[in-house]
């Protein structure tokens, strides 16, 4: 019956081709984005520098995201708290809180929450920058001016992720731990200075440390995401509009992921 | 014929996936002249312009300006030859980051590293060239009309003498007096200068205006060229039916 082996084979090859379509789209999408991560490094490191595009991103990234960080960081304090006593008081150990929200809080909460929030607000905001500045042509007027795309817009946007993500970090690291404090002496009713004291006492530089790395490479993570998307946006307002989804969606899940990763380098022995 | 040949491009190819865009362009441009390239939307003209600027990479052919050749040219190489290069791009494609004397004077700042009091006296006096008030300097671009916009396009091009200054459709979304003046800017711009100007355009108006000679692109090559008066008299049918711009005649329109 040589018409149903045909068939057949032409199912298998339909199969065969839904299948290698995306994979070889993803592979092409690998190769675009390691060949620009290289690209960008290269143009981080070798000057001409700009310093005052630079400052603009210190300032957008870090100066304007405090109050989010602050809110989403003291309100994850606050919650471990109140979770780990309604835990623990099971088990009858309430001292043991200042430490969990410490460790919590350090390690995992603050970098995390934060590099997410941050990729919500900057990532999309480069991406859609500089997608604009890609379909209106100001990134090929750039070139035309001599000036090279990749050093004027990446590296700075680069350089102040990797910067000021850990500094964020650090702040969301004291305000986390005051949301602690706040719920364990207001609402608990601790005495706050043995509440800060187990706090001292249990701190130890790697969590603090493990933390900022993190925070670090989040940074460059969402300024990665945010500049490649907008870089590569293409067709007017709804290519620009992809390239921002694009921007949050990956460096969030790309945050998560590595969050992994580096716990693994840090803590597993 | 010993006039000295500007830019010259030879057997241009350039594909974007299966759709060949351009395929075979031969063109001279000659120093200190004005040429056109006219041809509908969607011929490639503005692939040809992105191409000479090495802002697209063509798949195949030669560019040479000044008798160099700029197709693979990188690095320090590509920036010579964007520095006798100003181009007006269709939309301004002006930063919006910065206000309109920065975006004037963005050469001067980024490249030639001129103090910024210095930039502006300048990047003013060449908006004065384009019949802008000093008072628009301050600005942000987004604050501009549509034929400001393009003035301190224009201004941003020419600010560094080029040799070489490319017009992106110039007149392109603006009423026709306005696209007269411009026309006029580019003129006398450019002959201020003495450069050498590549204009595309589907502006017969415009073309009359500023062309010495002119060019028709059409499925990827140049079909005809000549001067204006020529392109007047010739009996090319292409050139005919686009000059008078009739639905009817062998330029078949995709729909």
């Amino acid at each position: 019956m040589p018409p149903k082996t045909i068939n057949r084979r032409k199912q298998f090859e339909l199969f065969l081709r839904t299948l290698g379509k995306p994979l070889v789209k993803f592979i092409i999408r690998l190769g675009e984005l390691t060949q620009f991560v290289l690209k960008a490094l290269y143009h981080c490191f070798v000057p001409p520098f700009y310093l005052k595009n630079f400052v603009r991103q210190l300032l957008d990234m870090g100066f304007y995201s405090l109050p989010v960080v602050g809110l989403t960081t003291i309100f994850a304090g606050m919650v471990i708290a109140l979770q780990s006593y309604s835990g623990f008081a099971r088990f009858g150990a309430e001292s043991a809180i200042a430490s969990v929200v410490l460790i919590s809080v350090t390690r995992e909460l603050a970098p995390v929450l934060s590099a997410l929030m941050v990729a919500g607000r900057i990532g999309a905001a480069m991406a859609a920058e500089i997608g604009t500045m890609r379909v209106t042509e100001q990134i090929d007027a750039l070139v035309t001016l001599s000036t090279n795309p990749f050093k004027y817009l990446v590296a700075p946007r680069l350089w102040a992720g990797v910067i000021v993500l850990p500094i964020l970090v650090l702040i969301g690291d004291v305000i986390g731990i005051f949301g602690g404090y706040v719920v364990g002496v207001f609402k608990l009713g601790f005495n706050p200075a043995n509440y800060i004291n187990s706090t001292f006492e249990n701190m130890e530089a790697i969590d603090i440390i493990s933390g900022l790395t993190k925070a670090a490479v989040f940074g460059f993570i969402i300024s990665l995401m945010g500049c490649y998307n907008g870089y590569k946006s293409k067709g007017g307002a709804q290519g620009v509009g992809e390239a921002t989804t694009n921007a949050v969606v990956s460096a969030s899940i790309l945050i998560l992921i590595f969050n992994y990763i580096l716990t693994e380098v840090f803590f597993s022995k | 014929m010993a006039k000295e040949v500007k830019i010259s491009i030879r057997n241009l190819h350039k594909a974007f996936g299966k759709k060949k865009v351009l395929n075979g362009v031969d063109l001279d441009v000659e120093a200190g002249k004005s040429l056109v390239v006219i041809g509908g939307s969607g011929t490639g003209k503005s692939v040809l312009i992105k191409c000479i600027q090495g802002l697209l990479i063509p798949d195949m052919g030669s560019i040479k300006i000044d008798d160099a050749e700029t197709v693979g040219a990188k690095g320090n190489k590509l920036k010579d030859f964007h520095s006798k290069m100003g181009m007006l791009f269709q939309g301004g494609a002006l930063f919006d980051s910065l206000s309109v004397w920065e975006n004037v004077a963005f050469s001067l700042l980024e490249n030639k590293k001129v103090a910024r009091e210095k930039a502006k006296v300048e990047a003013i006096r060449v908006l004065r060239q384009v019949g802008l008030a000093p008072d628009v300097a301050d600005l942000s671009p987004s604050e501009l009309s549509g034929g400001m916009q393009k003035r301190v396009g224009l201004a941003r091009a020419i600010i560094t003498k080029p040799e070489i200054i490319f017009f992106d459709e110039p007149t392109t979304g603006l009423d026709p007096i306005m696209a007269d003046v411009i026309n006029d800017l580019i003129v006398e711009s450019a002959k201020g200068l003495g450069a050498t100007t590549l204009t595309i355009t589907h502006d017969m108006a415009s073309v009359r205006k500023i062309a010495d000679k002119v060019a028709m692109l059409y499925k990827g090559k140049i079909i005809w060229q000549g001067t204006v008066k020529e392109m007047d008299k010739t009996d090319n049918p292409y050139v005919q039916q686009f000059i008078n711009g009739c639905s009817q005649g062998p330029i078949k329109v995709e729909v």
